[in-house]
């Protein structure tokens, strides 16, 4: 082995090594970062459910949202029309919150049952909704809403 | 009438195109010169077309024209003039609009900046950019063609989607487009020359200004949009590792990857293919981006269109472009040669560590934002992977990347010395590590994180100083004035953008740990404090905009009980759109931003706010900026535009300077 072969053979080394450092911190991240999305029905069936961070998507129940008088802390439940599960936030709500619409909350389930939001998400505009809600909404057999847009896309197009 | 024409030059712009893409190729292959000739009238005759179609679009969106879907879909006759005129590229159509025309720019600066360069290969560039450009006509003709009409008309449109009516849209789209374009040159200068099978230091020297350009206003483009998710979406974040921003970072990471390794190429000779395969992926990755961002698979605010159709052609295209030159790279690459040796502590090893820590990087927020769509399409459950994800891995890859980056520039070509780095570094690695722990301690506020971020901006700093003082300094200080004059712009460039490296890094450190906000809810007249200033809510009153009305929040800040100013947050209610969008008012200080948002009516006159103190938050874009500045400056050096003028000669000259 010439000593131009050898410097190669560290090269290629040090370049392994970086790059399976990279993977370990890849794969570590992933498995503490990875968040998964439930709708209501489905939250019984997951396994240890209270000791994970979680989405939980769904429509605001209508008639549910309730404010304490700190102006601050939110009561909701979030629905799939057929199972409905109490949400507690804290914070300023998403400009597009609104009962009856499409939303998504990330937190912990604690146990009596009540999901503990950190963050709360909602829709981008009227005829949008998050498309994991959608899917689980067709999914659980649940209705999607009616939009209330004055004109929709599809409106234009025919 | 008008927008017919504007579609009949798109179809001519598509013609032209073809014949761009076929003739100069061809006599390349053949030897043909009239056939390579072609090309820059091609490109030129191009841009005119596409002109004109823009042109035109432009025209229907200031006159109403509600009769094109596009425009309906929109605009409102209620907006300003200046948003109805940018809504141009406010949605999917248009902005590919943009994005096609934009690469007709490039291609026209080509064809004007190459006089000097061998005809073959400019022939073979202008092909492979008439490729692409072939690609994107068809895929605006065939599936999302903005002059397509409504009929009947529509009395009125639609009304653009609030959040993009705002200064950052009239900007973000048209940097970031010249920038993810841009890559396309360095892309065609790299399959030009494996096509031609010669790369050597004229070809790095020819592509780097184009490729440094091009990342400067992926830089800009990327900071803008930043700046607006800041203050348009109320939430007081500058970077939320959504797929949308990441699509626009994944390629930034491997362009700065690439003109690193340029350095490299056109200085030694060396790192030729890996060159040539990183200006491939960058320009891929642009065009994953754009596949990501336009095919409606992410939604976000940018994802327009949710026709699987316009998807799938463009996951066809990509399929195309990177099959094809990464089939070519396989083929031609291991002529090319892999240059000069060198040694494990030199120059060279130390840019082939950054090469390999940006591209893992960007292969890792890649990895990230492609993850939930494998999952979701392998039917394995709905995930996401946020931030967390996003800062473990980042922090530990940007931490050596950043530490060469003050050693780098210091270390010799092909061979340096250990012991003389640490001669030459050590003041400078000791005044930053000390004040990096000491400052925190002296702020009121220590962490590992806040050290290590305030180690990094000032072992930048303190190395890059220490560096120029090395270059220029060399006859004490009285020969300091002559010292800096006689460097050459492109190290200046370098200087500048690291420097942005550190005023950025700084930035994100001193904001991320001693920021300070409050949620609460606020009755006119009550006062609250927070980092020293005492915030005044007068509550609200209605304001009525062109086309909204609004909530504006009073709310009055003083300090030591000196008035400072009078900030007036919004929340807003377009008259079409009807959603509400909050705008925030921002303080903006060199040290310190104060922002407040308004949340929601709460109970009588009480309203819910959010307000937050963010010191050094204003260093980020200026450090951005800083990068920009100092891509101007590599690529406005004095040698390349000798370069340009006296492409021959360049052995010659090299020779010389060595």
């Amino acid at each position: 082995m010439t000593p131009r072969h050898r410097r190669r053979l560290v090269f290629v080394a040090l370049i392994l090594l970086g790059v399976g450092v990279a993977a370990a911190l890849t794969l570590n991240a992933f498995r503490g970062n990875l968040v998964f999305f439930y709708g209501p029905s489905q939250l019984d069936a997951v396994e240890k459910v209270h000791e994970r961070n979680l989405r939980l998507g769904g429509l605001v129940e209508q008639g549910s949202v309730k404010r304490e008088d700190d102006g601050l802390t939110v009561h909701f439940r979030v629905t799939d029309n057929v199972k409905s599960v109490p949400v507690i936030y804290q914070g300023l709500l998403p400009d597009l919150f609104r009962e009856g619409q499409g939303v998504v909350a990330q937190g912990r389930l604690n146990q009596e049952g009540v999901f503990i939001a950190d963050e709360v998400l909602a829709k981008h505009d009227e005829n949008y909704m998050p498309p994991e809600v959608a899917e689980m909404l067709k999914q659980t057999g649940g209705n999607t809403p009616q939009f209330s847009g004055a004109l929709t896309q599809g409106d234009f197009k025919k | 009438m008008i927008p017919e024409i504007g579609h009949f030059a798109l179809i001519i712009a598509l013609g032209v195109a073809l014949v761009q893409t076929i003739l100069p190729l061809a006599g390349a292959v053949r030897g043909i010169p009239s056939w390579m000739a072609v090309a820059r009238p091609a490109a030129r005759a191009q841009f005119v077309f596409l002109f004109v179609a823009f042109a035109c679009l432009t025209q229907a969106f200031a006159a109403n024209d509600f009769s094109l879907l596009y425009v309906a879909n929109n605009s409102h006759s209620a907006m300003p003039w200046y948003y109805r005129v940018t809504a141009v590229w406010g949605a999917h159509e248009g902005s590919l609009l943009l994005w096609a025309f934009t690469l007709s720019g490039w291609m026209v600066a080509v064809s004007f900046f190459s006089r000097n360069l061998p005809q073959e290969f400019v022939a073979r560039v202008l092909g492979v950019m008439g490729f692409v450009s072939v690609g994107f006509l068809l895929f605006m003709l065939l599936t999302s063609n903005p002059f397509e009409r409504l009929l009947p008309a529509a009395v009125e449109g639609r009304e653009l989607n609030p959040l993009l009516q705002d200064f950052g849209l009239i900007v973000h789209p048209p940097m970031l487009y010249m920038g993810y374009v841009g890559f396309s040159v360095a892309f065609s200068f790299a399959i030009a020359a494996l096509l031609g099978g010669k790369l050597d230091a004229a070809w790095a020297r020819w592509s780097r200004p184009w490729t440094t350009v091009a990342w400067m206003f992926l830089t800009i483009g990327i900071a803008l949009g930043s700046w607006w998710a800041y203050y348009e979406l109320g939430w007081g974040g500058w970077w939320f590792w959504d797929p949308v921003e990441n699509a626009s970072f994944i390629p930034w990471l491997m362009g700065t990857a690439l003109i690193h390794s340029l350095a490299v190429t056109e200085k030694r000779g060396g790192f030729k293919s890996w060159t040539v395969l990183l200006a491939i992926l960058a320009f891929s990755l642009s065009l994953l981006g754009t596949f990501l961002v336009r095919s409606g698979v992410l939604t976000s605010v940018h994802a327009f269109a949710t026709d699987p159709e316009r998807g799938l052609f463009i996951l066809l295209f990509l399929g195309v472009v990177v099959g094809i030159s990464l089939a070519l790279y396989a083929w031609r690459a291991p002529r090319v040669g892999l240059g000069g040796d060198f040694a494990l502590v030199s120059r060279e090893a130390m840019l082939l560590g950054n090469n390999v820590l940006l591209a893992v990087a960007s292969a890792s927020v890649l990895l990230g934002t492609l993850y939930p769509l494998i999952v979701d399409a392998l039917g394995l459950g709905k995930i996401s992977v946020g931030p967390p994800y996003f800062n473990s891995i980042f922090i530990p890859l940007m931490t050596p990347v950043i530490f060469l980056m003050g050693v780098g520039p210091v270390a010799r070509w092909k061979q340096a010395s250990v012991p003389e780095l640490w001669t030459r570094l050590r003041w400078a690695l000791m005044v930053s590590v000390v004040t990096a722990l000491l400052l925190p301690v002296v702020m009121g506020k220590w962490s590992p994180l806040i050290s290590l971020g305030l180690f990094m901006a000032l072992w930048i700093i303190s190395s890059s100083l220490k560096n120029l003082w090395d270059v220029a300094g060399r006859n004490g200080l009285s020969g300091l004035a002559r010292g800096l004059a006689a460097i050459p712009r492109g190290y200046y460039g370098m200087l500048f953008a690291h420097l942005g490296v550190a005023a950025f890094a700084l930035g994100v450190c001193i904001s991320g740990g001693y920021s300070q906000e409050k949620e609460l809810r606020m009755e006119p007249g009550q006062s609250v404090q927070m980092a020293g200033y005492n915030f005044r809510f007068d509550g609200v009153r209605d304001v009525t905009g062109p086309n909204y009305q609004a909530k504006e929040g009073v709310v009055q800040v003083s300090k030591n009980g000196k008035e400072i100013v009078v900030m007036r947050p919004q929340k807003r209610v377009h008259l079409v759109q009807r959603d509400p969008t909050t705008e925030a008012d921002i303080e903006a200080g060199f040290l310190r931003h104060l922002y407040v948002a308004l949340g929601e009516p709460v109970s009588g006159e009480a309203w819910s706010l959010r307000l937050y103190y963010k010191p050094f938050v204003q260093w980020i874009w200026m450090g951005t900026l800083l990068m920009f500045f100092g891509g101007l400056l590599a690529a406005t050096d004095r040698r390349y535009r000798l370069a340009t003028r006296r492409a021959p000669d360049y052995a010659a000259q090299t020779a010389l300077a060595r």
